[in-house]
């Protein structure tokens, strides 16, 4: 394929996410309201995985400070590693490591299901059930995404700075109160607020683009795989560009 | 069996796809109480045809009426109450992995806004189930069916609305000739209990003589020829001719 040809794919793709996405945006606030539908996809993509998120975010945390302690013992400031860990942790790391995991999980999963269900007809049928399946499979779907990963987010960061408190503790004795003291501290309502309001967009892509990629899955087994896999890619390179770009506007309302 | 009162009307229909024409001007009709077989060859645009009957693509030109209202330019809702009374028996089953059987039969129910008490649900439900003679498996997850159950199964569902006219697609392709020819005998026990209409979409000659009042054999997008399958088997044209000589050498 020529770099044209890839180039023009490329316009072509987005441009057909754009169309799907402003469908989304149609039909989510139209009746009939899928709740339970709803209800259940935020058990599946918020609780079900609770368990991967909260599990790398101690390893991150632990890791993070093990890792920072050395440089922060050479310049003299070991003190500070609690409040240092604590920044990084809530304004950058927990939201895009949580929104990778995420991507990695929920993205691969609904765009495999959906693809799943393309090849296999069920789409069709439900189409004929009476029932409207972009509703159904992809608003649910996207909004559940975008619900649940701010609450993961927030999570994972307690549970990362938890893993924190340990790595300072591997080679140190700081007391838990004096720990949270002072990462609490350091944080200004500038570190939180814009850092928590980046993670709905990042739900919002992962979940569109899951969506996306198995919603137009092509036929075959193959395309199932094809849907899971571009999905995963495509949503970790999104939360990347979506955080540069927060960066910038949080910087530009000078909440840096 | 006299056929009286249409129930489907296509006229002029047309369907492409880019440069691919699938369908150029088919026409037909769909009695009451008959079962006709529309047969093809694959890639035909049997199924294609099928699909813009029950709304799922759109014609490009041409009508489609069913209880004579025309369904081309229907939106979601009037769609929905035609697609009621059409049962859509698919080629993959399209049962869904996630749901139990029961909860498989009941979606359409549900989805529909039929009210009924949960009492008249599990009713409908054991009922469907026992006409295809897998009651027994109400609880179990579709992964645990073999394929001849699948399809029975799908049938259940395509039959728990009692619809009017129930539309086969391809019912026994991917089945073994035993199970395929008791889905057969499953799809005129039905049309007998329920008077139902139907179109099969089928390339199975067997299917094709058991099933059928009659039978239309779609070739080149069109409707080429048409009539019972005693008629179509001494038809002398070499392409109606191929499907029958097909099955003398099965």
């Amino acid at each position: 394929m020529s770099n044209q040809t890839r180039f023009q794919a490329f316009l072509s793709e987005a441009g057909e996410l754009s169309r799907f996405a402003a469908r989304f945006f149609a039909q989510c606030f139209r009746p009939r309201y899928e709740v339970s539908e709803f209800i259940r996809q935020c058990y599946i993509i918020g609780y079900q995985s609770l368990p991967l998120v909260g599990l790398t975010g101690f390893i991150m945390g632990l890791v993070l400070t093990l890792q920072l302690r050395p440089s922060m013992v050479d310049y003299g400031v070991e003190s500070q590693l609690p409040a240092i860990v604590g920044i990084a942790i809530v304004r950058e790391i927990g939201p895009v490591i949580t929104a990778l995991i995420f991507a990695g999980k929920i993205g691969s999963s609904i765009g495999a299901e959906l693809g799943s269900m393309k090849v296999t007809e069920q789409i069709d049928a439900m189409e004929v059930s009476g029932t409207n399946p972009f509703k159904y499979l992809v608003v649910t779907r996207v909004m559940a995404a975008v619900c649940m990963l701010p609450i993961l987010s927030v999570l994972s960061d307690a549970i990362s700075l938890y893993g924190a408190y340990l790595g300072v503790n591997v080679r140190g004795a700081t007391s838990f109160h004096l720990f949270w003291v002072e990462v609490i501290d350091s944080l200004a309502f500038n570190d939180v607020l814009p850092a928590f309001i980046k993670t709905f967009f990042f739900g919002f892509a992962v979940g569109i683009i899951g969506c996306f990629k198995g919603y137009n899955s092509k036929k075959g087994t193959e395309g199932v795989g094809h849907s899971a896999n571009s999905a995963v890619v495509l949503s970790s390179v999104v939360i990347f560009i979506l955080d540069l770009l927060a960066v910038q506007i949080t910087d530009l309302l000078g909440f840096n | 069996m006299t056929p009286s009162e249409s129930v489907m009307k296509i006229s002029h229909l047309y369907k492409s796809f880019g440069n691919n024409h699938v369908l150029i001007d088919f026409n037909f009709e769909l009695y009451k109480g008959e079962n006709v077989v529309v047969l093809g060859k694959s890639g035909s645009g049997k199924s294609v045809l099928i699909k813009c009957i029950i709304g799922l693509l759109k014609p490009d030109e041409g009508t489609i009426d069913v209880f004579d209202q025309c369904i081309n330019d229907m939106d979601d809702t009037e769609l929905d109450k035609i697609r009621a009374k059409v049962g859509f028996l698919f080629q993959s089953n399209a049962l869904y992995d996630s749901m139990t059987v029961r909860e498989n039969l009941e979606f359409p129910l549900r989805r529909h806004w039929i009210e009924v008490s949960q009492e008249e649900v599990n009713n409908m439900v054991m009922e469907a189930l026992e006409d295809v003679g897998l009651a027994h498996t109400i609880d179990m997850m579709p992964i645990e069916l073999s394929g001849g159950m699948r399809k029975r199964i799908a049938l259940a569902r395509t039959l728990i609305l009692k619809p009017d006219i129930i539309l086969y697609d391809e019912p026994t392709t991917g089945l073994d000739s035993i199970t395929g020819s008791e889905i057969i005998s499953l799809m005129i026990e039905i049309k007998k209990k329920y008077n139902t209409s139907s179109l099969i979409i089928s390339h199975d000659m067997n299917c094709v003589r058991r099933a059928s009042d009659r039978v239309v054999v779609l070739y080149d997008g069109t409707c080429y020829a048409a009539g019972t399958y005693a008629e179509l088997q001494h038809h002398t044209d070499p392409k109606v001719k191929q499907f029958f000589e097909q099955e003398f050498k099965q």
